[in-house]
């Protein structure tokens, strides 16, 4: 069978949910192969991780080269290791950077590219979701190596022993491709929620909160889930831009989205529209969010939020 | 300096879009307009010129798709850009972003056959493909660097200087032209024309360029050429509004939890 190239989506070793998600959807389509691309150093504990869920080799491609530099060196690589692996498909996490790894690897490798796909099946069909979640669009690679880029919370891990062979490969960065420098890198502050475009479930807040986010990050941390917001929130200063849903912003796809103090915007319905299910609290009981809501609350989210917030919490004891 | 600025002409987002027998976005039956997060483009693209004060700076900008497409030309135009080029040809339509950014690469080769093209300018997305990869492909054939998704943009000589929310961090990026940016709408609110700008706009030069002008084959773009085959669109069932229950007193918390402990949430 031939191998699915999956890219390994950690920080410093730390293996993230979405390879999981990647390497069950791999399976679909051949035998998966993890690529980890990073320092050597974390190869052993990432390779440990990925052997859980079906991995039967696990490139290292060491990233002194790599890492301090934008996009250009990582497609030189994964070009590189598509050349003499000759995969069958090769599958990224869906994140800003990778994407466009993907579109500098499908100039260089002349094949065919999907982005953001919500799932994969056994004969290579993608589906995506498009105008703002209202289309479902389903279709296939036809040129080349299917490069196909997959969102967060697309598939449900499954777990599955492979061999996770450690195979070492040696990659040629071009002078070239080391133009886009890293000067300066600052991680985000760790909130302790989950990431916003993993999350199983996402809390967000919006005009409505009046700037006030202490009830949204109340009802978030209670129900273990990551805090969003709306453009407005953000552009009213209240919130960082990487807190955005929406169009402009993250997309996100989780078991359960809150939207509170939000009016459902089409920009900000383009990035929550495919949630699974859907509460809205807004005061306005007018506001469009309400058309897509499974379950919606008229009210004050400074009185509704704290209530809630108290019965999950007795509920969890 | 060069500087050409990516437009492209979308259907309104806030419309009734559509796809056509053929899987492709219907892009002549809807209202269309100058894709919002390309203005962003375009409005760095001026303040770059407008900063280097006393260099002689050239903002060229650049689409490709149907005639109704030269709107987004205008539209720059309107906004400052000096010049328009409008790249129309019947075999473009259902191009992927493989041969879009083949046409776009060809014209910006053209363009920058007297004077080199410095900098490359786009947005974050298209407001309808979304695929936010036609800058990456585009700097791949160009074979230039690229410094994307830049909420801050500072030049000085050839050196470029952005910053940018990434995936995991907030980093600063630099690199030296020529290049392909992109910018957010963090990069700044977009200006409206002037007057005074849709006046003068009405005299700057618009060429407009076959597929034979750039040298491409018919063969090579267009449905025909795409590198990927979509078999089927659905409309996404529309959400049905579910109960929605008005706040008394603190009713509205109860409901609210006793829906999340029946879905399991809680």
């Amino acid at each position: 069978m031939a191998e699915v190239l999956v890219l390994i989506d950690h920080v410093g070793g730390q293996v993230k949910k979405p390879t999981y998600e990647l390497l069950t959807l791999a399976a679909k389509l051949g035998e998966p192969s993890a690529v980890y691309i990073g320092d050597a150093g974390g190869a052993a504990g990432a390779a440990e991780a990925v052997k859980g869920y079906g991995a039967e080799k696990v490139y290292v491609i060491d990233d002194a080269q790599i890492k301090g530099y934008l996009v250009a060196p990582k497609a030189e690589a994964l070009a590189q290791l598509a050349g003499s692996a000759s995969p069958a498909a090769i599958l990224l996490p869906s994140s800003a950077e990778n994407k466009e790894v993907a579109g500098r690897l499908a100039i260089k490798l002349d094949s065919g590219l999907i982005t953001d796909a919500v799932d994969l099946d056994e004969s290579g069909v993608a589906t995506q979701s498009v105008f703002a979640g209202n289309f479902t669009v389903k279709g296939k690679v036809t040129k080349g190596t299917p490069i196909i880029t997959v969102k967060p919370n697309s598939a449900a891990p499954v777990e599955k022993a492979g061999a996770a062979a450690v195979t070492p490969f040696e990659v040629t960065i071009s002078d070239a491709a080391k133009t886009a420098q890293i000067v300066a890198s600052q991680p985000r502050k760790a909130s302790g929620r989950p990431e916003l475009t993993e999350a199983a479930i996402v809390v967000s807040g919006g005009r409505g909160t009046g700037g006030d986010f202490s009830a949204v990050e109340g009802l978030a941390d209670a129900l273990g889930a990551a805090v969003g917001a709306s453009r407005a929130a953000v552009d009213s200063g209240w919130m960082p831009h990487t807190f955005q849903v929406g169009q402009t912003g993250k997309t996100v796809s989780p078991q359960l989205y809150v939207a509170n103090g939000i009016s459902g915007a089409i920009q900000h319905r383009a990035g929550m529209q495919t949630s699974k299910t859907i509460v809205a609290v807004n005061k306005d009981e007018e506001a469009p969010i309400f058309e897509l809501v499974d379950f919606g609350v008229v009210g004050d989210l400074h009185t509704v939020l704290p209530a809630v917030t108290d019965a999950v919490k007795a509920a969890k004891g | 300096m060069n500087i050409v600025v990516l437009v492209k002409y979308v259907p309104d987002a806030t419309a009734d879009r559509q796809f056509e027998d053929d899987f492709t976005v219907d892009r002549v039956n809807v209202d269309g307009l100058l894709s919002e997060l390309d203005e962003y483009a375009v409005e760095q693209s001026l303040q770059i010129k407008e900063k280097r004060d006393g260099e002689e700076i050239t903002v060229t900008a650049l689409t490709v798709g149907p005639e109704a497409a030269e709107a987004a030309v205008r539209k720059a135009l309107q906004m400052g850009a000096d010049k328009g080029v409008h790249v129309v040809d019947d075999a473009i339509a259902g191009s992927d972003s493989i041969a879009t950014s083949l046409v776009l690469a060809k014209a910006i080769e053209k363009i920058g056959a007297e004077t080199k093209v410095d900098l490359v300018v786009g947005g974050l997305a298209s407001t309808d493909a979304s695929m936010s990869v036609v800058p990456a492909m585009l700097a791949e054939r160009l074979g230039l660097p690229q410094v994307t998704l830049a909420s801050v943009v500072e030049t000085q000589g050839d050196q470029i200087r952005i910053k940018r929310d990434g995936d995991v961090a907030t980093e600063v990026i630099g690199g030296t032209l020529p290049l392909v940016l992109s910018v957010t709408d963090q990069s700044g609110e977009a200006r409206y024309p002037s007057f005074k700008g849709i006046m003068a706009a009405k005299k700057k030069p618009l060429e407009t360029w076959s597929l034979a002008d750039l040298g491409v084959d018919a063969g090579q773009v267009g449905l025909g050429a795409a590198y990927t085959a979509v078999e089927e669109t659905a409309a996404r069932p529309p959400r049905t509004a579910g109960e929605i229950v008005t706040d008394e007193d603190g009713s509205g918390a109860k409901a609210l939890a006793e829906f999340l402990a029946s879905k399991k949430f809680i």
